[in-house]
């Protein structure tokens, strides 16, 4: 067991270094082998992807018993196996399953995408309910500041706010501080992806 | 190679070096600035082994193809710890994906960590979709035998969603994300939210690996480095000089 995981580590190191290396160097063997590792690592996804249906049909399956979310576990499992089996059988650019598309999937998301925006607002509402604090209202006044400047009003742009303010929150300040937020995600993305390539987090099992 | 080329691995061998020479001789107990929703976590850890409670830990929908998954890798690695911690207790706990690929990541880990043989059904797929990962994330997060849930990894501005759902279920949350829309959200949004590059760290405030410890330190020196750099480029050009 030991071994194998060993195994799996030494894999796993491997080919994040010949990848890694293949992307600085212009040597046409590394270019190759790192074109290569990628387009199997997209085959890999796919099946993945096939291989998380299966799991999801499980999880609803053992739900299905429960008195609370059964009903909503059969439903999704029935529209599973309903849409799985047009799709199979109409082939996916056949106007039923477009149709099948464009009247259950597109404004069911639609749907999610308002409810979305009611909860944005809500969140905001509460948000000084929640934390009283410095950072929470200037937060606040500069949501309202930036909604008031691009909010169409009948009389017109308000004077200095839509000219000046709302273009210096949004384009100096918004955009400084969110390329410094941006500066600490790519370097906290550099460091994981280290920590991987030295096979100290093992996603992929191996301990 | 060419010079960009050339910058780009000077600055991943650098990190690397450093991560490499601090784990060995970094202190082992270095002391953080204290994040007070990585306090609650640990907490909430300790508190749900008690109560026989879950937690309940949702890892976005980080492609592995893009650089997009690492926030979710950072947050699996978070859970793979969590899992350690509480692999005696009554109640697994349970994390859902937006991914196929990260699902069988997560039961990897759930497996690997626990050997528990129910991995295939703790760590979930819930959807392919934003909206529908997080649709397919309510049951879980709402579920009452839940404790807290654990919002990390790559979401858009769908964690609103979720995090509306787990606060309202009384749950404690914790939410994080590598995309600028999101944090905004979950800071409206969550009574605990982790900005910027907090996400990144939360392996090294739950693990006393060196190895963690040094990988937050290095992105301290680089994040000074980027800093001065910064400040003299826009002193040069200020002296008409660059």
């Amino acid at each position: 067991m030991k071994n194998k995981g060993l195994f799996s580590v030494a894999i796993a190191i491997a080919v994040g270094t010949l990848i890694l290396l293949g992307y600085f160097a212009d040597r046409p063997l590394l270019v190759a082998l790192r074109v290569t590792f990628v387009q199997w690592a997209i085959l890999l996804t796919a099946l993945a992807v096939f291989i998380g249906v299966i799991n999801l049909m499980v999880v609803h399956m053992s739900r299905l018993g429960q008195k609370k979310g059964g009903i909503s576990s059969m439903a999704l499992l029935l529209g599973l196996l309903f849409s799985l089996g047009i799709g199979l059988v109409f082939g996916p650019q056949h106007p039923f399953s477009q149709a099948l598309f464009d009247a259950v999937v597109l404004p069911g998301e639609a749907s999610l995408l308002a409810v979305l925006s009611i909860s944005l607002l809500y969140a905001a509402i509460r948000l000084l309910h929640r934390r009283t604090d410095l950072i929470s209202l200037i937060f606040v006044a500069t949501l309202v500041l930036v909604l008031l400047g691009f909010v169409p009003m009948p009389f017109g742009e308000i004077p200095v706010l839509g000219d000046f303010l709302r273009p210096y929150i949004t384009q100096v300040l918004a955009a400084a501080g969110a390329r410094g937020i941006l500066l600490g995600v790519a370097l906290g993305t550099l460091t994981t992806g280290l920590r991987i390539l030295m096979g100290v987090d093992r996603p992929y099992g191996g301990r | 190679m060419n010079w960009y080329a050339l910058v780009g691995f000077v600055i991943v061998a650098l990190a690397a070096g450093l991560i490499i020479f601090l784990a060995f001789f970094l202190q082992r107990k270095t002391h953080w600035r204290e994040i007070p929703v990585i306090k609650g976590l640990k907490r909430q850890v300790g508190l749900s082994v008690e109560d026989g409670r879950q937690l309940h830990f949702a890892i976005g929908r980080g492609n592995l193809l893009t650089p997009d998954s690492m926030a979710s890798l950072t947050a699996l690695s978070a859970f793979d710890q969590v899992v350690r911690s509480t692999a005696h207790a009554d109640r697994p706990p349970v994390v859902s994906s937006g991914d196929g690929a990260l699902s069988i990541l997560s039961q990897s880990t759930i497996f690997s960590a626990s050997g528990s043989r129910t991995a295939f059904v703790q760590g979930r797929l819930a959807g392919l979709t934003p909206f529908s990962y997080v649709a397919g994330s309510l049951q879980d997060a709402r579920n009452p035998d839940v404790a807290a849930n654990v919002l990390i990894g790559h979401f858009g501005l769908e964690i609103a969603l979720l995090t509306e759902a787990a606060e309202r279920a009384g749950t404690f949350v914790m939410a994080g994300s590598d995309d600028l829309a999101a944090q905004a959200v979950a800071y409206a949004a969550s009574a605990q939210p982790l900005i910027g590059e907090e996400l990144y760290v939360v392996g090294a405030y739950l693990s006393d690996n060196p190895v963690y410890q040094a990988s937050v330190k290095v992105q301290d020196i680089y994040r000074w480095l980027i800093v001065v750099i910064l400040v003299a480029g826009a002193l040069l050009n200020l002296a008409g000089i660059l």
